[in-house]
C-alpha cells in the first residue's frame, strides 16, 4: 500500500467511478438538494462524513463477524442496520455536543440514512477488497466526487432558473437533459487515473 | 446449528445492540426541548416571511423564548393580534405592532418616460436588468415585467401601465418585494407615513428630466421647504427621514416634478377608520 495507490484511489472515486455522475447512485439529493450552493455544500459535506463513518463501521464488521461466520449474503440487510442506527446516534450525539454543526448538518443526516451512494461505497469496498486504510480513503474520494457533482450541479442550476426553455421542458425535464450532458462529460474521464503515474 | 437459524439470530443480535445503544442514547443525550418555544411558535402565523428578521416563524420562536429577543411586535403579518398572543404566553404586556407597507419609489408610467429598446428577452426583471438595465430609458426605476408581483403572497401587487402598484389593503409588509426587485425600488415602511419619494433616480436633475418627467431633479426645493429638516438629497434623490417627518405634506406642495407625494398608506389593518381615505394611485399628479 503505497501513497501513490492512496492518491489513485482518491482520484479515482472523485473523477473515474463519481457515484453520483458515473454510476448514478444518490441520485435524489443530487436533483433534489442542488438547487443552492449553500444548501449543496451542506449535503456534500454531511455526505463525506456518513461515507467515512459507515466505512469505518462496516468493513470491520464485514471481515470480523459476517465472513468467519460464512454469513456474506448478510451484507446488504446488515449494512442498511448499522448505517441507520449509526447515522441516527451520529445525529444525537451532535444535537447534544455540537450544536453549530448539528444546525449545519442536522436536516441532511436524516435524509442520507439509508443513501444508496452511501451503502454502495461500503460494498463497494468489500467487493474491491480494499484494506482498512484503502476503505477510508475509497470513501473519502467517493464523497468528494458526490461534493464535486454537487457544486458543479448546482452552478448548473442556477443558470437554468435564469433561462426559458419551452414549456413542456420546464422545471424537472430541463434538469434531468442538464445532468445527462454533465454526465456525459464525466465518461471523458475514461482511464485518466490509471495512468495518473504512469 | 442451522445455517439459517444462526443467521436470523446474528441479525437480530446486530439490531438489537443498534436499538439498546440509541436508546440509552436518546435518554442520555437528550435534548431538553423548550415547551415556551413550541406555544410561542404556535401563536405565529407560519409563513416564514423572515420580515421579524429571523430565518422563520421557528427562529422567531427561538429566539423569544430563550429571552434573545425582548420584542414581541416584530411579526408584522401577524400584527397585533399575535403580537398579544405571544405577549400571553410570555407573560409580558402586548407591544403595538407598526404595521409596514411596500413603497414602489418610482412613478415612472409609460407616459412620463420612454422605452429604449423593444425588449423580448426572458420575462424576469432580474434577466431584463442584466440586458442594458431593462427597456426602459431610466435604469432606475420599475422595470415592469412584475418580479415583485410574482413573489408577493397576498397578490396585492398589480402592474399598470408599466410599473408596479402595492395595493395597501392587502399588503402584510412582509418585505419579499423589496428583496426580489433588482433595483431595489421598493421598500418598507411604517404605515403612519403621509409623504414618499416616488422615484429613485441618481442621476443629476438634467439627465434625470430627459429619460422621466416625473423622477427628482435633486432641485432641494423640498429639502428648503421641510420644517421638521427630514428631507436631505443624496447623491441627486431626495430622501426622507421618516424618524423625523411630521407628515406635514409641504415637499409634496412645492415639488416641481411631482415626485414627492402625500398620501396615506394605511394597510390592511386600520382601513375600518372611516376618516381614512384610500390614495388613488393611478391618478396620482400624473399631469406633471
Amino acid at each position: 500500500m503505497s501513497f501513490k495507490a492512496l492518491v489513485v484511489i482518491v482520484m479515482a472515486g472523485i473523477l473515474v467511478n463519481n457515484y453520483t455522475l458515473r454510476q448514478f447512485l444518490g441520485i435524489c439529493p443530487f436533483l433534489g438538494v442542488s438547487k443552492e450552493l449553500k444548501n449543496a455544500t451542506g449535503m456534500s459535506i454531511a455526505v463525506i462524513f456518513v461515507m467515512l463513518l459507515a466505512t469505518a463501521v462496516t468493513w470491520p464488521i464485514q471481515m470480523f463477524l459476517l465472513v468467519p461466520n460464512n454469513l456474506g449474503y448478510l451484507q446488504t440487510v446488515v449494512f442498511i442496520l448499522v448505517i441507520a442506527a449509526l447515522v441516527q446516534l451520529v445525529e444525537i450525539a451532535l444535537k447534544k455536543f455540537m450544536p453549530p454543526l448539528y444546525n449545519a448538518l442536522g436536516v441532511f443526516l436524516p435524509l442520507i440514512t439509508t443513501n444508496c451512494a452511501v451503502l454502495a461505497v461500503t460494498i463497494a469496498n468489500i467487493d474491491s477488497g480494499y484494506t482498512f486504510v484503502e476503505s477510508l480513503f475509497n470513501a473519502l474520494g467517493s464523497g468528494l466526487g458526490f461534493f464535486l457533482a454537487m457544486v458543479l450541479f448546482s452552478g448548473v442550476r442556477g443558470h437554468i432558473e435564469a433561462s426559458d426553455p419551452p414549456e413542456s421542458f420546464k422545471g424537472l425535464p430541463i434538469t434531468l437533459v442538464a445532468a445527462a450532458i454533465l454526465s456525459l462529460s464525466f465518461f471523458g474521464f475514461n482511464g485518466v487515473v490509471e495512468n495518473l503515474f504512469a | 446449528m442451522n445455517p439459517i437459524i444462526f443467521a436470523v439470530i446474528a441479525v437480530a443480535v446486530i439490531g438489537l445492540i443498534c436499538s439498546v445503544v440509541l436508546a440509552i442514547a436518546s435518554k442520555v443525550m437528550a435534548v431538553p426541548v423548550n415547551e415556551t418555544e413550541q406555544k410561542v411558535r404556535e401563536c405565529l402565523p407560519g409563513a416564514n416571511c423572515g420580515a421579524c428578521g429571523y430565518a422563520g416563524c421557528d427562529g422567531y420562536a427561538a429566539a423569544l423564548a430563550s429571552g434573545e429577543e425582548t420584542k414581541t411586535n416584530k411579526c408584522i403579518p401577524g400584527s397585533d393580534g399575535v403580537a398579544k398572543l405571544v405577549a400571553g404566553v410570555l407573560g409580558v404586556e402586548a407591544e403595538d405592532v407598526i404595521e409596514q407597507v411596500a413603497l414602489v419609489h418610482c412613478l415612472g408610467t409609460c407616459d412620463v418616460t420612454k422605452d429604449k429598446m423593444n425588449y423580448q428577452g426572458i420575462e424576469s426583471c432580474k434577466a431584463a436588468k442584466l440586458f442594458y438595465g431593462g427597456r426602459g430609458s431610466c435604469t432606475y426605476g420599475c422595470l415592469g415585467i412584475g418580479d415583485c408581483m410574482n413573489v408577493c403572497p397576498q397578490n396585492a401587487i398589480y402592474m399598470d401601465k408599466g410599473i408596479a402598484h402595492v395595493d395597501n389593503e392587502l399588503c402584510i409588509g412582509c418585505g419579499l418585494c423589496a428583496k426580489t426587485c433588482p433595483n431595489g425600488i421598493i421598500t418598507l415602511v411604517p404605515d403612519v407615513i403621509r409623504t414618499m419619494v416616488t422615484c429613485n433616480n441618481h442621476d443629476k436633475g438634467a439627465v434625470t428630466r430627459k429619460v422621466c418627467s416625473h423622477g427628482c431633479i435633486g432641485c432641494m426645493k423640498c429639502v428648503k421647504n421641510c420644517p421638521a429638516e427630514a428631507i436631505s438629497v443624496v447623491s441627486n434623490l431626495a430622501v426622507i427621514d421618516y424618524t423625523k417627518c411630521q407628515n406635514c405634506g409641504k415637499c409634496a406642495e412645492v415639488c416641481v416634478t411631482g415626485c414627492i407625494m402625500e398620501a396615506d398608506f394605511k394597510g390592511i389593518w386600520n382601513t375600518n377608520d372611516p376618516d381614512v381615505e384610500k390614495p388613488e394611485w393611478g391618478e396620482e399628479k400624473a399631469e406633471d
